[in-house]
């Protein structure tokens, strides 16, 4: 019987996991191929196009995913679990797949619109999913190894990333450059489809889930999980400590350690972007099994102790390890023992103002060998204006290969920030599910989740810029590179205080006992 | 433990007023410095989303002022 009970649970898991990681590879595609899209949907000369390329990046990620939270949650809590986290899957699924199939901007003039639109609807379906996912299993598992359960279901964020990322580099290695940016960018977006209908044939053979099921059965079902979830003070104060107590840290945590790391390594740090991609996705490959672990941990020792170490530690880390990052990319500070230049490429581009006309543009590409080991790469651009002898400023851009060791380091530091991640994020989907009770839990759970990871989260790299840009000075106009820490670090701290103080373990969870 | 937690209430109560007025401010001066979409548009949504969490914020400082998280 515990084994026939155990493989059906693990058939939950599976179920619940492969479709919630879809979905966030859905996500992450169109991040990760931003500049494609841009490119192709999104003209910069057409002010229209450029209004509507903020709107798709700014909109999707803060107004819509706590929005489809509240739009799907309510459904789930009042037709169930299962057939709402299959509804937000096909219109992620269906979403994608129609970006691949859009024509360009050139060819179609309403292709903008339509991408705004799409980019939307992908928000308000990863809005409902999570919540519906975490749900489920959380309801299918006994209540006391719901962290370990429901862990597997956090692990989805960084392998759909991670997936992503392998799905976008093989399509690019596959293809030539050319082939790549003329369709070859659409293959990561028709693949969607595929992986969508799997995972609908899967979900569709699942039960829905044992406690929403009794409860329907009974009656008990809310007629107004809206209304009881932020409209009752006794719920609505829950759901305020969830969000300034939790998830409000964990969302910065998660969006420093896998996104806003790999901005500083590329932007600040300059290092070589392969290299780079690389050493975060062996961190990410290396630190997923501890959202398991924390996860297990979580149903022995409590989900508060752990997700507070976690804030706790990114708090205190956060400088010291982003700095030491810097430090060993600096390059004001390498000794160069040898210089090589390694090309010298000429080409012809048409004149700006006078497409009969042509410049030529010279790129001279240099290799600096340093006394760490490390390798700058400079690759200087040069453009000689038709019709002019004189060129006109060169541009200059440089980047960085590590050696090995300091690679290693950089993964072992990139790993080390994606730990905390695991650590604050780990149990919570366990933390929130408990934390409601069952007929208004898929509403309740879902907004402070992703208005932490959506809007804390996601305006990471937003206003770091905005502080780093802040401390630029008369006295020191390059600024300083780790300013931007001070959001995360500030949110982190404060929703330390607040959850060491309040957050308190839940009393639904001993009442819970799941039949199944 | 209650006491504090009541007296950091009085905190978050006026944080979410001050956090308020602060992104307001930042807004203003970002946009009337460079008004063009790139600007305007991320400082609109972001301060029409910030408005209602800080509100929660307030509410949260109240709750936790009137002792609705004491042990």
């Amino acid at each position: 019987m515990q084994t026939t009970n155990n493989k059906r649970l693990y058939s939950v898991i599976g179920a619940s996991s492969l479709g919630t990681l879809i979905e966030w590879y859905d996500f992450y595609i169109f991040g990760s191929l931003a500049t494609i899209i841009s490119e192709k949907f999104f003209p910069p000369d057409n002010p229209t196009a450029a209004f509507l390329a903020t709107l798709a990046t700014f909109a999707a990620g803060f107004i819509v995913r706590p929005f489809g939270a509240i739009v799907f949650g309510r459904l789930g809590d009042m037709i169930g679990r299962k057939h709402t986290f299959l509804l937000t899957l096909v219109l992620m699924g269906g979403s994608t797949f129609f970006i691949g199939l859009l024509p360009s901007y050139a060819t179609f003039s309403g292709a903008p619109l339509l991408v705004l639109l799409i980019r939307l609807i992908q928000g308000l379906a990863l809005g409902g999913e999570y919540g519906g996912a975490a749900t489920y299993v959380a309801e299918y598992a006994p209540a006391n190894k719901r962290g370990y359960f429901t862990s597997w279901i956090q692990t989805t964020a960084t392998m759909g990333l991670f997936v992503s990322l392998l799905v976008i580099i093989t399509c690019q290695k596959v293809l030539s450059k050319e082939d790549f940016n003329d369709w070859g960018w659409r293959l990561p977006f028709l693949l969607s489809i595929v992986l969508v209908i799997v995972s609908i044939v899967i979900r569709l053979k699942m039960q829905e889930s044992p406690l929403f099921a009794k409860l329907k059965k009974e009656g008990k079902t809310s007629s107004n999980p809206l209304k009881e979830s932020f409209g009752k003070k006794k719920n609505l104060k829950m759901v305020l400590v969830a969000l300034f107590g939790v998830t409000m840290g964990q969302g910065v945590v998660w969006y420093t350690g896998q996104f806003y790391a790999q901005t500083f390594l590329l932007k600040n740090c300059n290092i070589d972007a392969t290299q780079a991609n690389t050493c975060i996705g062996i961190a990410l490959l290396i630190a997923t099994p501890f959202f398991i672990v924390f996860g297990a941990l979580s149903d022995k020792i409590g989900r508060k102790p752990i997700m507070m170490a976690g804030l706790l530690l990114a708090v205190i880390c956060y400088r010291p390890i982003f700095g030491a990052m810097y430090d060993m990319s600096n390059i004001k500070t390498k000794t160069i023992v040898s210089t090589k230049e390694l090309k010298t490429d000429s080409k012809l581009v048409p004149n700006k103002q006078d497409s009969f006309l042509t410049d030529e543009v010279e790129e001279t590409t240099t290799s600096k060998t340093c006394s760490d080991g490390s390798v700058i790469t400079e690759v200087k651009t040069e453009t000689y204006v038709a019709g002019k002898n004189a060129s006109g400023k060169p541009v200059i851009k440089t980047s960085l290969l590590l050696s090995d060791v300091q690679r290693w380091m950089v993964i072992g530091m990139v790993f080390a920030l994606v730990f905390f991640v695991t650590m604050v994020y780990g149990p919570i989907a366990a933390y929130l599910v408990e934390l409601f009770p069952i007929h208004i839990r898929y509403t309740s759970m879902s907004l402070p989740y992703h208005i932490g990871n959506g809007v804390f989260g996601g305006l990471v790299p937003f206003i770091g810029t905005l502080i780093f840009e802040y401390s630029k000075t008369s006295t020191n106009p390059s600024g300083d590179p780790l300013a931007g820490l001070w959001y995360p670090i500030g949110i982190a701290a404060l929703c330390f205080i607040i959850g060491c103080l309040y957050v308190t373990k839940p009393k639904e969870v001993k009442k819970e006992r799941i039949i199944i | 433990m209650n006491a504090i937690r009541r007296i950091l209430g009085i905190v978050w109560l006026l944080l979410g007023p001050a956090a308020i007025a602060f992104l307001g401010y930042e807004a203003y001066s970002r946009i009337n410095a460079h008004p063009v979409s790139d600007v305007y548009l991320p400082w609109i949504i972001i301060v029409s989303i910030f408005t209602p969490i800080a509100i929660g914020l307030s509410l949260f400082g109240f709750y936790a002022l009137t002792g609705e998280y004491d042990k």
